[in-house]
């Protein structure tokens, strides 16, 4: 096969990575903090997406803004909005029902999903059909040989993964990522050693659902198209992600993202089936993975008390 | 709570005590005359009342004493009640047997009840969710109309068929998870359901998003579909298709209440509640699981596979993820192991919407919400399910101590 498509598939496959990493951390740390697992998280993905669509597009609308100046001000509408929908629900929701039956709670957070999802696309005008999101991001592409690429697209994986160590570093290196370590092995423990609960599990659901949000940001701009049920598919990829590379651990969902998005480029590549089959692989892969892997690549280590 | 006095002096407790079966049908054939007219019910207003009344009904019988003793005699002669219930279903069909739009809503209702009996006892009584009840039941549809196209099979055996075969695929499906713990299964069901709807949209042998035909249910050489008289009764193609699906129901509650009471019932709130202390009394908690997931989801698919035949087609649309939350919707709304219950929130939440135009838009929405405020605020749902009594086999409380 000609070098420039491996190299080109290769692409796609980390920015697809990248983008599913963003989503499964937030997966990880709502279970880490919490030991829930927020089914809505998806929904944040699309509420990111539409929200710095919305923001770009208002700021574009009332005065002539240069792109980059429209670009920040949807990234910072995603961001924004996207850690306030995810504190909301956190606060809510999932706090209130952490005693309650898991099922409980994953039902609780699925309906919310829906809520947001119906939201969408009954509140944006003409929301049930697929929107066109604006290319904030300088044009013109990179050629080396038959590799070509946009420069948009470089941007954005740069971003994602400058984003994903950024979230790395903030776990493992400062205080707010110590105080969510120490809440996610023993809450109590925590909470008699002075730290703050409930700030910090809002924070880390702050934390997950901006990045989610971002995420559904960097869709937008590498597709051009956002669309108000993208959220199922990439809550569900997400959380498959996090799964298999462990839940709990916060290099888990990173390498299980980018697992992910190889196996999913591996069968598109190798496989001589059309492309409508696409989703049906994303799924058949969920399901093959988690029967693999059923605790994680990356296996959380406890024992069980009775 | 007891220290209120009856607010209706005429029907103290001391004169419905006398005859309890009296007031049993009484109440039974109400809520059947109410949920009869709900179903036939044209005008908007009508509906909007008949939901004012449910709703005041409803108060009466969970606040007030009278209503609370009515609701406890319901309950002591529930074999009576249910019994009472079915006649009063078939009296429903007599009444309406040449009304093709209400017969056709009375089906649909009793079949989506089932296959919500059968959700239950896998998330009431066996605690695993299944975030794929509508895929399985569209699974039912097609697995009858490829059935009915390509086999000669004899109907009934179809239903029978169609619910073997959910039932496998599902267990296939839970067999690589049923090792961990957590919500896996949960997870795997989500993939499926969305698998399902996405290879049947791109499957054209299954007929892709235009779905297939499904040949209409025939036994012994009557066609239901050619069906226009009963002697010298006309009566609506629909009829013998309600009185099947109500039949079908009456078999999955006879089925589901029997495994509720035995042991099997037993073994699952156990499974459910705590599997460590299963697991030390011997239950094996995978084969607990593997049996009320194998037995709902087959429940699931015959009920799918009669909706698909009454119908005449099938289409991958009602099986995405929202259609499956709308049956758990149903059954959190009617409270979660309450089988009355879900037919009741079953009754709203298909009605309602085909009623209120208004609201037919919003509806995932608004019971999205209305479920959230449920799950917050009164988590054994609208109807609970009443707790486990086997103190008549042990004696009263307290007897050897």
């Amino acid at each position: 096969m000609d070098p420039g498509i491996i190299v080109q598939y290769l692409f796609n496959g980390l920015m697809l990575g990248v983008i599913y990493a963003m989503i499964a951390v937030g997966f990880s740390l709502f279970f880490g903090v919490l030991d829930v697992i927020k089914f809505s998280h998806g929904d944040v993905v699309t509420v990111g997406a539409f929200s710095s669509l919305g923001a770009a597009g208002l700021a574009g609308g009332l005065v002539t803004l240069p792109p980059v100046l429209a670009l920040a001000s949807g990234i910072a509408a995603a961001v924004t909005i996207g850690a306030l929908v995810g504190v909301i629900i956190g606060r809510v929701l999932v706090l209130p029902l952490r005693h309650a039956p898991g099922v409980n709670v994953l039902l609780a957070t699925l309906m919310a999903g829906t809520v947001l999802r119906e939201a969408i696309r009954l509140g944006v005008p003409n929301g049930g059909n697929p929107k066109p999101f604006p290319a904030l991001l300088p044009g013109g592409t990179i050629k080396a040989g038959s590799f070509s690429v946009g420069i948009d697209s470089v941007m954005i994986l740069v971003a994602g993964l400058l984003l994903v160590l950024g979230t790395h570093l903030l776990i493992t290196r400062t205080r707010f990522g110590l105080a969510i370590r120490a809440v996610a092995q023993d809450g109590e423990v925590a909470r008699l050693s002075g730290i703050d609960f409930q700030a910090v599990v809002l924070g880390a659901f702050a934390l997950g659902s901006a990045l989610a949000a971002f995420a559904g940001c960097m869709l937008g701009l590498y597709y051009h198209e956002i669309n108000f049920n993208m959220g199922v598919l990439l809550g569900v990829i997400g959380f498959a992600s996090a799964v298999v590379g462990g839940l709990g651990s916060m290099l888990g969902p990173i390498i299980g993202g980018f697992l992910f998005a190889g196996v999913q480029t591996l069968v598109v590549v190798a496989l001589p089936i059309s492309s409508a089959y696409k989703d049906v692989i994303a799924f058949a892969a969920i399901i093959i993975l988690i029967a693999v892997f059923p605790t994680g690549l990356i296996a959380e280590r406890r024992s069980e008390r009775v | 709570m007891s220290s209120i006095p009856s607010p209706i002096p005429v029907l103290s407790p001391l004169r419905m005590q006398r005859h309890p079966r009296v007031v049993v049908v009484l109440t039974v054939v109400l809520l059947f005359a109410g949920g009869g007219l709900m179903m036939h019910a044209e005008s908007q207003i009508q509906v909007l009342g008949l939901l004012a009344a449910f709703l005041v009904t409803f108060a009466i019988a969970d606040r007030t004493p009278l209503g609370q003793e009515i609701a406890a005699m319901c309950g002591d002669y529930g074999g009576f009640a249910n019994g009472v219930a079915f006649v009063c279903a078939l009296g429903l069909i007599a009444v309406f047997h040449g009304e093709h739009y209400t017969l056709l809503v009375l089906a649909t209702v009793a079949l989506f009840s089932t296959a919500c009996i059968a959700l239950n006892l896998q998330l009431a009584f066996a605690g695993m969710a299944n975030f794929a009840g509508a895929a399985f039941f569209v699974l039912g549809s097609y697995t009858a109309a490829v059935l009915t196209a390509y086999s000669w099979i004899p109907h009934p055996l179809i239903l029978i068929v169609s619910g073997l075969v959910t039932g496998a695929i599902g267990v296939i499906l839970l067999l690589p998870v049923l090792r961990t713990r957590g919500h896996y299964a949960a997870l795997v069901t989500i993939a499926f359901g969305l698998l399902l709807r996405s290879l049947l949209e791109v499957n054209d042998t299954l007929g892709g998003p235009q779905g297939m035909k499904i040949k209409g249910f025939s036994v012994f050489g009557l066609d239901f579909n050619r069906m226009s008289s009963i002697g010298s009764w006309d009566v609506s193609f629909y009829l013998p298709y309600a009185v099947l699906s109500i039949s079908i129901f009456a078999v999955a509650f006879t089925l589901i209440r029997c495994i509720e009471r035995s042991w099997i019932g037993i073994a699952l709130d156990t499974v459910r509640c705590d599997e460590t202390a299963a697991s030390v009394f011997g239950l094996s908690i995978a084969r607990w699981k593997v049996v009320a997931f194998l037995i709902g989801n087959a429940v699931i698919g015959v009920a799918g596979a009669l909706y698909g035949m009454m119908n005449g087609f099938v289409t991958p649309n009602g099986s995405g993820l929202g259609d499956s939350l709308l049956m758990l919707s149903i059954i959190v709304l009617g409270g979660l192991g309450n089988f009355w219950g879900a037919v009741v929130a079953a009754m709203v939440i298909l009605v309602i919407p085909e009623k209120l135009q208004a609201i037919q838009e919003f509806r995932l929405l608004i019971f999205a919400l209305l479920v959230l405020a449920i799950l917050l605020f009164r988590p054994s749902g609208i109807l609970p399910r009443p707790t486990r009594d086997l103190s008549r086999f042990i004696g009263p409380p307290g007897a050897d101590a």
